[in-house]
This record gives C-alpha cells, structure tokens and sequence, in this order.
C-alpha cells in the first residue's frame, strides 16, 4: 500500500511540473500586453515599458519561469495587475467561498445519488427503478442555472426562507453562510447527482449478475443484503471515478452559478482576470485549480486502493 | 431427508425440468450427471430457491417433510445457508473480490444469528483449516486473489459447510480444476460428508467424476431422470442407451488416423525457452526471488504432428504458449517456426503470424460480442490483406467445422459452447495456418460436444496437415489427440515421449501422480 501511494505522489509531481511548464508557456503566447491594456491606448511607450519592469514582465522566459514556480513554491503569487493586492489573498477570500461550496454541493449530490443509486438498482424494471431513470434523465438535460432561477423564484422570492443571493462573509457565522450557500449548491448538486445515480445504478446492477452475489444468496443472504454487502462496494470504483471529476468540476466551474448568486467565488474572480488581461491571476488561479484536479485524482486513486485490495499489489 | 417427487419446472414458459423425482439421505452421496443443459444446475437451483425470473415450479419439494416450495423468499433465506448449502463451478469468480475470506466465511454464521461477530472470526478460522487451508499459510485476511482456483473452491465449501448443512450441493465443483486439484477437493467432500452426515448431490458432466465418489448415480437428459440406481451398478450395467453414450465420450478416442508426418525439418522449435515474472513484493524493500513460470524448455513439433503438453494450472504451461504465438516476450532461449525466428515484442511479419493461430479455453470470451460471425471469423485475413474469395472461404471454413454456412450472419451469443468453440477453430483455419496451438481448448466443454470437437480435430489435421500443439490438464484429452506427450512441472519438462508410452508406463513421480489423480470409469468386465 505504501508503494502503492508513494508510485501515485510522483506521479503527482512530474504532473504538477508539466502543467506548469504547459500553463506558462500558454499565457506567454496569448496576444495582448497587460501593461499597454492597463495604461491605455494613448500611452507613451516609454510608461509602458516602466509600468512592465514594475510588474516583472521584462527579462528572460526561463527567468521569469522560475521566479514564478519559485514564488508559487513559497506562497507568494505575485501581485494582481487590476487590483494591486497580493494575489494570494485575493485568491484566500475567494477559496473561503468556492471551496465549501463545492464540498457542500459534492456532498448533497452523494447524499442524494448514492441511496437513489441503490434504491432503483433494488428495483430493476419495475416503477420506481423507471421513474427514478426518467427523472435523472430529467435532471442532466436541464441546465442548473435555470434551475438555479426557478431555486430563487421558488424558496427566495415567494417563500421568503432564503436571499436571493450575496454571501455575509464567514465573519457573519457559520449558519448564515451555509444558508447563503445552500441554493446554490442544491443548484449545483442536482444535475451531478443525476448523473451519478445513473453511475451507481448501472454499476450496481452490472456487479448483481456476479457469481459472488449468488454465492452469497445461497449463504442465505437476502437480496437486499446481497446489494448492500457485496455489490454496494464492488460497485464503488465507476462512482470514485465520477466522484473525482465532479469536485474538480465544481470547484472552477460553479461560473454562472456563482453569477445568478452574486456569489464572490473562483470562477467569477477568473472570469474577470481573463477579460482585464490580469494574467499573474489568471495563471496563478488555473495553476491552483490544476493542483487541486491532481490532488484530487491522488485521493480517489488512494480510495481505489481502499475499495479494491487487488489494486495495492500494482 | 431431501425428496423430489413430480418435479417440474419451466422457464418463460419453456419446459426445463420434467417430472424429476430424487431423494438423497442422511450421509449418502447422490450423483446427478448429464450434458450441459439437460437441467441439472436448474435442478440444483429449485432446491436453493434461487431460480431466475420467470421461473415456474411444480410438484414437490420436502426436506425433512417441510414443504419448500410454500415457503417465501424471506422464510427460505433462513433455510439457505443453514440446512441447505451450494458450491459452485467457477471457483474464480464465486467470491466477493474485496473481502478477506475469513469474513466471507464468517458471514454464513452472522446472517443466520448464529454467532457474534468475534465468535464467527474463530469459528472461520476453524473451518478454513478444516478443509484445508492453514492459518499459518492462508491466514483468513486473505483476499480471494491471493489464492488459486484449488485453494478458492475449498473457500467456498467451508462458507457452505459453515452451519452443517443437512444437505450440500456441489454443481460442477471441480470441472474449471486440473485433476491432482481435482482429486484432493472430491476427497474433502467425501471426507466432510463422512464426518458430518451430510447429503451431498454432486453434479457434474463426467462420469469419470462421479464413479469413485457417489454411492447413487441419477443421469439426466432433456430435464428428465433417465437412469437411477446405485452408482457401481449404474455404471457397470449402462442399461439405457444415454448412459452408454455418456460412458463413450467420457473416454472417446477419434478415429481419424493422424496422416504420416512428412520428412524434413521440424515446424516448431523451441530452444532453451526462459522466462520469468517479477516476484510479489512482500515489504517495501525486501523481495522474493523471481518466479520462474518457463525454465529452460527446449521441444520441436514436427509438421502433421500433434504434441501435447500436461501439467497441473500454474506449471507454465500457458506462458510457454504465449511465448509460442509471439504474445510474451522470452527472456532466454529461442523459438523458430518454419525456420524463422519467432521475437515477441517486436512486430511479427504478417507472413510468419499467418502460419500459426491459437484456440483458447473459452469460447465467449475470445470473440468480439458486437461483430457477427463472417466477420469475427474473416479476422485472420488482415493479415495478408482479403482474398478475392473471402466469402467463398468463410463459407468453406464453416462447412470444415461442420456449421451451415447460412449462419454466418448471426452473433456469437446465438450459438451454443460447443458451437462457438467450432467457430473457434473456423477463425483458426482460415488463414490456413499450419500450426494451431490449442490451449485447453476443449476444457470447458462436456464429454459429449468435447468428443466431437475431438472428432472435429482429428479430421481437420488429416485433411489439411496441420500440427497441434495440444495444450491440457486433462490426460483423456491428450490421450486420444496426440503421439507425443510433454509433462511439465514447475517450470522443467519432467518427462516426454511417445503418448502411449508415457501414459501406460511413467517414469517420472509427478507423470505417476498425475495419472493417479485423473478420475477413470472402470470397464465393466
């Protein structure tokens, strides 16, 4: 097992360094000078070329690559272009709402999917199993932010149980600021939901045709414990899979969530570094997201090796 | 104790059983033998209750007068697993791959309430070394991966024998086994039902099996009983015409002469055949030695000859085949076919790949289910691009294994075993090769369509010259197919010559033990 994590944690890092050499290289192609943006189109070429000393775009690539890595390496950003403040806090504050959102969102869609999952599986062919299938074909074709809409229309504007949007700021308390979150993350929750029912029924009902399943009827297991005790956890490796794609997901791209909200998260703080050209935001929050993907795909390999012991051995 | 009368069973309204009636007692060991889909595991599964849907059963089904057929799903959940329990073919897949099998074992104890948690791990321990699996060597945090087909079958009986069932049954228990495992798992349940008392209904498709285990024989054809009597009588009278078929394909030798081989050079050399696997690591740092799966084999196969190659599963047998067909890479030695070296790893010219074709054990898993059968059939030619007379070829190919051309149209999962293993060997002959090797190709079929491949075989190499390299467990097979025999061991060929010879007159230990083990049918006199 330590082997086993430890191949994973270098994978890990040469991906880290390959996504950094690739992201950096990107933004050092795109078209587009952020100090001739910032100054305007009337600037002399000479504050240009001050204001792009200032703000470290002068010198070689491979200087300026190593600085930056460095800099990253030590928790220091750099300073965003449009709002002059450290890069690293700005992107704290915004963390403080997408990351919870996100874990929110991820655990009501795992609350939701994995019993719906189980429940249809249980029932295969009948009514319910039908009716739970047209439903969650329901919920992946509408798209969330008219959900989100209909959220706000239903439990904010006629019900009056919640804002319509905002967020209070953790220093207002944890139970404001869930309630702030909640729609949104039902809003977000949904649609993955959908989609991972339908992941967990259609592995459920694969694992039901094994052999072990029959073998564990004839030890005089019910049906239902058969589904719970053999094929709920065999079942589990395509869910892990979904599960780690989804957190990514909702990590970055919570983008118009986050606007039908008002909420200040990481997908709309990127959304307008990429439109004011501030690219030391742009590269340093892509660079965390990436972090963030990879990090998780270690965890769900980890997780693999905990469901499925055949697995420790490679 | 158990009793069948008037049983009768269909299955979407297809008839499946018929009118079967048996009765097992307290210690006995009844003997239900049969071809596959006479309805012998059906049989099986009605007394389970665990019959697939759209099932529907009729007549009577009594253990110890309680009447199961009355009983519901819920009531006969107590029953399974604790009066009554089931063992299964395919060791490899009857266990739940993510749980150790100390708790696979302890479960048939907690679900039925018979033991606390803790109680059921002893209990576990106790019974894995009751059949045979060691504490100090299969200690019960084992995974069901760790061990081999032999050791997951034995598994499987100490999870069904748990509770002391009144009766066990056994469907096909040692079929997917090589015959020295084979022997050692009948002895277990001859043992278990002597010290135990228990029934047991062993299933299985060859005679051979039953004849030194059962004390009753049922034979079973069509869903009916046709013949049921104490077994040494059974087998000894074969009075209706069934029995006797199934007692001749049990030691069926095709007819077929083998062509005379023509002079000249070897087809297949093999020199000095190395390889070996990276051993498991038992720590971070500390490693076993390698395991050496081929070691220093050297064997040639004249051109027309059949050759066969036996061992126990895990001697090498099939990583020597692999080498062979250019799948593996060796490590040491060389391999020549017609002359030319045979490199695994790098690409093998189509022209030297087109003279060798293999059939595997299994003949659903070796075919592509979304392609019909013209085209899964037609693979081999993109080997040499596609002849202008492909289809009139295919045709040909299935008429050579005896299927109606008219088929050709059709999916894999249409056809029966046997009939996808004719397939087989259609998309082996195809690009009219002159060596197939044969790795167990007739293993997972039973006696009857097993003699007819055989049969099938036997004419295809007169017809086209062909050699075999003829790969088994099992010593009937390469009894009747091949002139020469290689036994291999660990590794090492331990002894070879002609067929007849070896096989009448073993030299070496292991050639004796294995011979030992396989089950016979005595002649009767």
């Amino acid at each position: 097992m330590l082997r086993y994590a430890l191949t994973r944690l270098l994978s890990l890092s040469l991906s880290l360094i390959a996504a950094s050499v690739a992201i950096f290289a990107a933004i050092e192609v795109i078209p587009g000078d952020p100090a001739a943006y910032m100054l305007g189109l009337n600037a002399a070429p000479e504050t240009v070329a001050v204001l792009r000393d200032e703000l470290g775009l002068s010198g070689s690539v491979w200087a300026r690559y190593l600085d930056w890595i460095s800099g990253l390496a030590t928790g220091d950003f750099g300073i965003s272009y449009t709002y002059r403040v450290p890069v690293a806090e700005l992107v704290a504050q915004r963390l403080a709402v997408s990351l919870p959102l996100a874990a929110y969102a991820l655990a009501l869609s795992t609350a939701i999917a994995l019993p719906v999952g189980l429940w249809a599986a249980a029932r295969r062919g009948r009514g319910a199993d039908l009716g739970i299938m047209a439903a969650t074909q329901l919920g992946i074709a509408v798209p969330n932010f008219w959900f989100a809409m209909l959220l706000v229309l239903v439990f904010a504007v006629k019900l009056r149980w919640v804002s319509a949007g905002g967020f209070p700021g953790w220093e207002a308390g944890l139970g404001p600021g869930l309630k702030a979150l909640t729609l949104p993350a039902v809003a977000l929750a949904l649609p993955q939901a959908a989609i991972l029912a339908r992941v967990m029924r259609s592995a459920l009902i694969e694992t039901l045709g094994q052999d072990y399943i029959r073998s564990a009827r004839a030890k005089g297991l019910s049906r239902a414990q058969a589904l719970r005790r053999h094929a709920f956890r065999n079942a589990l490796i395509p869910v892990l899979t979904i599960l780690g794609l989804q957190f990514s997901f909702l990590l970055a791209g919570a983008i118009i969530i986050e606007n039908v909200f008002f909420l200040p998260g990481l997908g709309r703080l990127i959304f307008q570094a990429i439109t004011q050209r501030d690219l030391i935001v742009v590269e340093s929050v892509v660079m965390l997201l990436v972090f963030a993907v990879i990090l998780v795909t270690f965890l769900v390999d980890l997780a693999y090796a905990a469901v499925d012991p055949r697995l420790k051995r490679r | 104790m158990i009793l069948l009368r008037d049983l009768g069973l269909s299955l979407n309204g297809r008839p499946v059983l018929n009118g079967v009636s048996l009765e097992i007692g307290r210690g006995e060991i009844l003997g239900l033998a049969g071809e596959s889909g006479s309805g012998k595991s059906m049989t099986a599964l009605a007394i389970m209750g665990l019959l697939p849907e759209g099932a529907e059963l009729r007549g009577h089904l009594r253990l110890n007068g309680l009447d199961l057929l009355s009983l519901s799903d819920r009531q006969m959940c107590r029953v399974r697993g604790r009066d009554l329990g089931m063992i299964f073919q395919e060791p490899m897949t009857a266990l739940n791959p993510v749980q150790r099998i100390g708790d696979q074992v302890a479960e048939t104890l907690i679900v039925h309430g018979e033991a606390t948690r803790a109680e059921a791990r002893r209990a576990a321990a106790r019974l894995l070394n009751r059949v045979g699996l060691p504490p100090d060597r299969f200690p019960p945090t084992r995974y069901p991966h760790e061990l081999s087909g032999g050791q997951r079958q034995r598994v499987c009986i100490a999870m069904a024998i748990a509770l002391r069932p009144q009766l066990l049954i056994a469907d096909e228990p040692t079929t997917a086994l090589d015959v020295t495992t084979q022997a050692r798992i009948l002895d277990l349940l001859k043992g278990l039902v002597a010290e135990t008392g228990m029934g047991l209904l062993l299933i299985t498709h060859d005679l051979a099996v039953i004849s030194g285990v059962a004390d009753r024989l049922a034979v079973m054809r069509r869903g009916e009983i046709v013949e049921e009597g104490p077994a040494a009588s059974v087998l000894a009278d074969r009075k209706h015409p069934y029995t006797r078929a199934l007692v001749a394909a049990s030691a069926h030798r095709p007819t077929t002469p083998p062509p005379p081989p023509p002079p000249g050079p070897p087809l297949l050399e093999v020199r000095e055949a190395r390889r070996s696997y990276p051993a498991v690591h038992s720590g971070l740092f500390r490693r076993l030695p390698p395991h050496r799966a081929v070691d220093g084999v050297s064997f040639g196969i004249a051109r027309g000859e059949s050759l066969g190659l036996v061992g126990e599963s895990g001697c090498g047998k099939s990583t020597l085949a692999r080498a062979v067909l250019g799948l593996d890479p060796l490590q040491g030695g060389e391999i020549r076919l017609d002359g030319e070296v045979v490199r695994a790893g790098a690409a093998m010219p189509a022209r030297l790949r087109r003279k060798m074709n293999a059939v595997f054990q299994d003949p659903f898993g070796s075919f592509n289910p979304r392609h019909r059968v013209a085209r899964l059939i037609a693979e081999p030619f993109h080997l040499g691009g596609r002849p202008s007379d492909a289809d009139e070829r295919i045709d040909a190919a299935l008429e050579a294994v005896g299927l109606d051309p008219k088929h050709r149209d059709r999916f894999i999962h249409e056809f029966s075993g046997g009939q996808r293993q004719r397939i087989a060997i259609a998309r082996a002959l195809i690009a009219r090769p002159d060596l197939i090797v044969l790795d167990e190709a007739v293993s997972a079929l039973d006696v009857r369509v097993r003699a007819q491949i055989l049969d099938l075989l036997a004419d295809l190499r007169a017809r086209f010259g062909l050699s075999y390299l003829f790969i088994s467990h099992d010593l009937s097979v390469v009894r009747s197919s091949t002139e020469r025999v290689l036994v291999m061991q660990a590794g090492r060929i331990v002894e070879e010559g002609a067929t007849e010879k070896v096989l009448h007159n073993p030299a070496h230990a292991y050639t004796k033990a294995l011979l030992s083990a396989a089950p016979k049918l005595k002649e009767p006199e």
